[in-house]
């Protein structure tokens, strides 16, 4: 049984449809990337799993169970974890004060999740008594993942985690993302634009193109920019 | 000395009339971005509360600092169930929607109790200080005004519940996402919000006598302080509380109750002006 399952998933604002069918699953442990273009329904796929979207048909399966009737807190608690696009740190929060909402929320001890924590993002340790509204772009992005995972989530939902962040905090994520998933524990699901992040990371990936998802691009093809430009709507 | 002593004691007590007026309100349009234009019937419900209770026989410590803050919390509770949770984000609805209810509370409270000052003595007598003599009730206020801004502080530094509050109302979405249960935090917080006015209207009970209208008076002084503060909780209303208490005090002392209202009014106008967000959007931004 995989961990997530999306199966025909329809999803709208208010009347207008964004995701017209969406089906794919993620295994337990394994990086599931999503590659599509702007507009064509990446995050709003990612915001109608966590429950912010509405959703207008098919189904989510989430862990054995469906999660559809779930609000988006309930849906955290059962091991849903969204770093969003555009990061969405508390600004006036240091950063200490952001790690521990993300412990607080889950009434575990601070200082063993905390110490776990810094281990893997060790440039946050200098930076614990700034404001979060003050750090750079990157060190928001590492803060935003840093904090998710301080609830421990079995799946962690990243949306565009590259967008707007300097080079050498990318190959930082994506440093602490293969240590992440060396250990097995925990899943995740990642939209992206950037071709080489994803499939740097990734054990599958699919396309997304105008809401609709529902092919695989093989391995085999992901380095051919022609099959790639073909899986995300452009016509030859 | 003795004159010197008394003039301290006596802005000290103003800027704690102000702090206990508007703490509650702080919590609820400082932090909630909630205007609660029943805050002042908030404020007459505690007062109620005490004159009821001390009737039916209860001590009037007790009326004060327990019966009063339960009874407007839960009755905060309520209102936010029934009414406020549909208003977030909504700010001119939620201050026509409290404005109604401020209304609705006059209305029936006069029908309850009629419109006739009631009143409770207050308690511990007078000091001597030199050959004056004032209200032993005074160090009361200002302890409990103390107490306010400390325990609020204290609250929301350094608890759990307070970095879920400060986190929730900086960004509900996202706290949601991390497993918080939002409504709760909203209710809670408004909840409490309610029962520090009932607490603080207990304690002016004494001193204003209580009727269904008192909370006019009030719901002007708390919101130019609230504002006049700015975006900072607790800094905001302490700074704004001693700026406008003492202008307000002194000039009382120098000329008449009149000018001294008439002088804080004025304080808060040019404040405003020079500082468009309040104190706490110039000085002191980062403080709680």
């Amino acid at each position: 049984m995989s961990l997530l399952e999306v199966r025909s998933l329809k999803a709208s604002y208010g009347v207008v449809p964004a995701l017209h069918r969406v089906d794919f699953r993620a295994e337990a442990g394994e990086v599931v990337g999503i590659l599509g273009h702007n507009g064509m329904g990446k995050t709003t796929l990612l915001r109608a799993i966590m429950g912010y979207v509405r959703v207008t048909g098919g189904e989510i399966s989430f862990d054995g169970a469906d999660i559809r009737p779930l609000s988006v807190n309930a849906r955290a608690r059962a091991g849903l974890g969204l770093v969003p696009q555009g990061r969405e740190i508390f600004p006036n929060l240091s950063v200490e004060d952001n790690l521990m909402v993300g412990i607080a929320a889950q009434r575990a001890e601070a200082g063993p999740v905390l110490a776990e924590i810094l281990e893997l993002f060790p440039r946050l340790k200098r930076l614990m008594d700034r404001r979060g509204g003050a750090l750079s772009g990157g060190e928001q992005q590492l803060l935003a993942l840093a904090r998710c995972l301080c609830r421990r989530p079995k799946l962690m939902l990243l949306d565009e985690p590259t967008e707007g962040i300097q080079p050498s905090i990318i190959d930082e994520i994506s440093d602490t993302l293969k240590v992440l998933t060396a250990r097995q524990d925990i899943t995740i699901v990642l939209v992206e634009q950037n071709l080489d992040f994803i499939t740097g990371l990734s054990d599958r990936v699919y396309a997304i193109a105008n809401g609709v998802l529902d092919s695989e691009i093989p391995r085999d093809r992901l380095t051919d920019p022609q099959a790639v430009s073909e899986f995300m709507g452009f016509a030859a | 000395m003795d004159y010197t002593i008394i003039v301290v004691i006596e802005i000290l007590r103003a800027i704690s009339w102000l702090v206990l007026l508007a703490a509650g309100l702080g919590i609820i349009f400082g932090m909630m971005r909630v205007i609660n234009f029943a805050h002042g019937e908030f404020l007459m419900l505690g007062g109620y509360t005490v004159i009821m209770s001390t009737k039916a026989g209860v001590n009037i410590w007790f009326a004060m600092l327990v019966l009063a803050p339960l009874c407007v919390g839960l009755f905060g509770v309520l209102v936010e169930r029934l009414v406020i949770r549909f208003l977030y984000g909504r700010i001119l609805d939620s201050l026509l929607a409290t404005w109604g209810l401020s209304l609705l509370m006059i209305g029936g409270v006069t029908l309850i109790f009629g419109n006739t000052v009631e009143g409770v003595s207050t308690p511990l007598g007078a000091v001597d200080i030199g050959a004056y003599s004032i209200p032993a009730y005074n160090f009361v206020l200002i302890f409990f005004a103390a107490l306010f801004m400390v325990a609020i502080w204290g609250v929301m530094k350094f608890t759990r519940a307070g970095l879920i509050a400060r986190a929730t109302m900086q960004n509900p979405a996202m706290a949601e996402a991390l497993g918080i249960r939002t409504t709760w935090v909203y209710m809670a917080t408004f909840g409490i919000g309610s029962a520090v006015t009932g607490l603080a209207g207990g304690l002016l009970a004494p001193l204003t006598g209580v009727v269904p209208t008192m909370g006019v008076n009030f719901v002007g002084q708390s919101f130019i302080t609230v504002i006049t503060g700015g975006a900072s909780m607790i800094a905001g209303t302490l700074s704004a509380s001693t700026l406008l208490g003492s202008i307000s005090q002194g000039m009382t002392i120098l000329t008449g109750p009149v000018y001294g209202d008439a002088a804080l009014l004025l304080a808060a106008l040019v404040l405003l002006r020079l500082l468009p967000q309040g104190i706490t959007g110039r000085i002191f931004t980062r403080s709680l």
